[in-house]
């Protein structure tokens, strides 16, 4: 590893910039994830940032049970996030469909459609927890473990 | 040393490109950090701007459909190289740059052209955020530069010169408080914060011009509103504040005024909400002109 590749490695973990996307959650997953970005948790301190543009991003996180109605917009939006990208999947829902799992009009897991590649476990989780999922995320960016960058490796890009 | 020597250190490392964008990355920590701990927070630690402009570069760039990839990365381009230029005309401490006449009108073009890079990239790039961002930046653009542009005109009429080393060398005197008010009131506006946060207003129009703004283009616009803060800055206080003939003083007064305009403004933004493009022009084209009008009426007494 060069000394520019060092550089660009210690970027991605100290600048995760977040893109938030409501897949179908009851928004309590939201309202923790507000908590988070409060003054209270303050995640700018390491360098997170909430993003209104997902071209701005890195990591996006996701929250609810991936409903029929919103699986479209979510590949678009996680196609749009330029590489490389990580994924982190909020709460229990994107996981395993948590209550919701079997319903008609719930896809099921998150991971069926894009690739996870941090679970934040709970319904809702803490705050706390949302904030070291981002950072579990950046460090994957980092060390180009994500599934985004792997897969990039693969094709030879 | 002759002039193309000391031109091009002027340009490339001091008050440039490589001073400018560390002075940028100082002000831009100071602004973050500040209104972080204003709203009770702690804020990023100082080598956070740096980051997040090299993670930038280390990203892929997205060209979005129907839009020229060539002016999807020309017009960040020229936004720095103008910034740049325009720092490196001011007379800062230290600066090499030799002086000629009519260097003022000069500068007044440069740092017109990152809000022109803006307003265009905003609608060269088919987002209809960009588009409400760049209109908005636009009608503010007229607005501001009332104030903006009497405040030097009244310097320029005092000192009976269009060089900056011949302002930044006059006597204090009435005609500088008013010129100063009125420079003050268009900073604000031309820095895009709050408020006048219109063009990029965040939670309204996604990121405005910069919506569809991504990787390398994205690093060089932030890079480029840094250099302009810088340049605006370092502006007033080389026009504004008397910084004497002892070196070490100068620099420490130039630095120290910088540093203290930024927390005026970072204070001002934490502590007021954003107008709409309607009140914002009203405000300019009232009280604005009242303070271009006392300015250039002062200048012109005295």
């Amino acid at each position: 590893m060069n000394i520019l590749e060092k550089l660009l490695s210690i970027s991605r973990r100290k600048s995760p910039w977040i893109y938030c996307l409501n897949a179908g959650s009851c928004n309590g997953c939201d309202i923790e994830i507000a908590a988070c970005l409060s003054p209270r948790y303050d995640p700018e301190q390491v360098g997170t940032l909430k993003q209104g543009s997902p071209k701005h991003a890195d990591i996006l996180l996701v929250t609810g049970p991936l409903t029929l109605r919103t699986q479209d917009a979510l590949r678009d939006i996680w196609g749009q996030i330029p590489r490389p990208k990580a994924v982190v999947a909020i709460g229990s829902c994107p996981a395993s469909g948590n209550v919701f799992a079997g319903s008609p009009s719930v896809v099921g897991a998150l991971a069926q459609v894009i690739p996870v590649d941090v679970y934040v476990p709970g319904c809702p989780p803490r705050p706390q927890a949302i904030l070291v999922g981002c950072l579990q995320a950046a460090g994957l960016l980092a060390e180009g473990r994500t599934h985004d960058q792997q897969a990039n490796r693969e094709d030879g890009r | 040393m002759n002039a193309w020597w000391r031109t091009g250190s002027a340009l490339l490392l001091w008050p440039g490109l490589i001073g400018g964008a560390a002075l940028a990355w100082l002000f831009l920590w100071i602004q973050r950090k500040l209104a972080a701990r204003l709203q009770g927070r702690k804020g990023p630690p100082f080598y956070q701007p740096f980051f997040d402009f090299i993670k930038l570069l280390g990203k892929e760039t997205v060209t979005p459909g129907g839009v020229n990839r060539g002016l999807l990365h020309a017009l960040p381009l020229a936004s720095v190289i103008a910034a740049t230029c325009a720092l490196a005309l001011i007379p800062v401490p230290g600066n090499l740059m030799p002086s000629f006449a009519g260097d003022l009108i000069v500068v007044l073009y440069l740092l017109e052209m990152p809000a022109l890079c803006e307003v265009l990239a905003g609608y060269s790039s088919r987002s209809l955020y960009g588009q409400v961002g760049a209109a908005r930046e636009a009608t503010l653009w007229l607005g501001y530069n009332l104030p903006f542009l009497a405040a030097v005109v009244a310097l320029a009429i005092r000192a009976k010169s269009l060089s900056l080393r011949a302002l930044a060398a006059t006597p204090l005197g009435p005609v500088h408080f008013a010129a100063a008010l009125a420079f003050l009131f268009a900073l604000p506006a031309r820095l895009k914060r709050n408020p006048f946060s219109i063009p990029n207003a965040e939670q309204e129009i996604v990121a405005g011009p910069f919506t569809e703004y991504n990787g390398v283009p994205l690093a060089f616009f932030e890079l480029s509103h840094g250099l302009e803060l810088v340049a605006l800055v370092s502006l007033f206080t080389a026009l504004f504040l008397p910084l004497g003939h002892t070196p070490g003083l100068r620099w420490l007064l130039a630095l120290l005024g910088s540093g203290a305009l930024v927390a005026l403004i970072t204070l001002v933004a934490t502590a007021t909400a954003r107008l709409t493009v309607r009140q914002a022009f009203r405000l300019y084209w009232s009280w604005g002109a009242c303070a271009a009008i006392l300015a250039l009426m002062i200048a012109g007494i005295w």
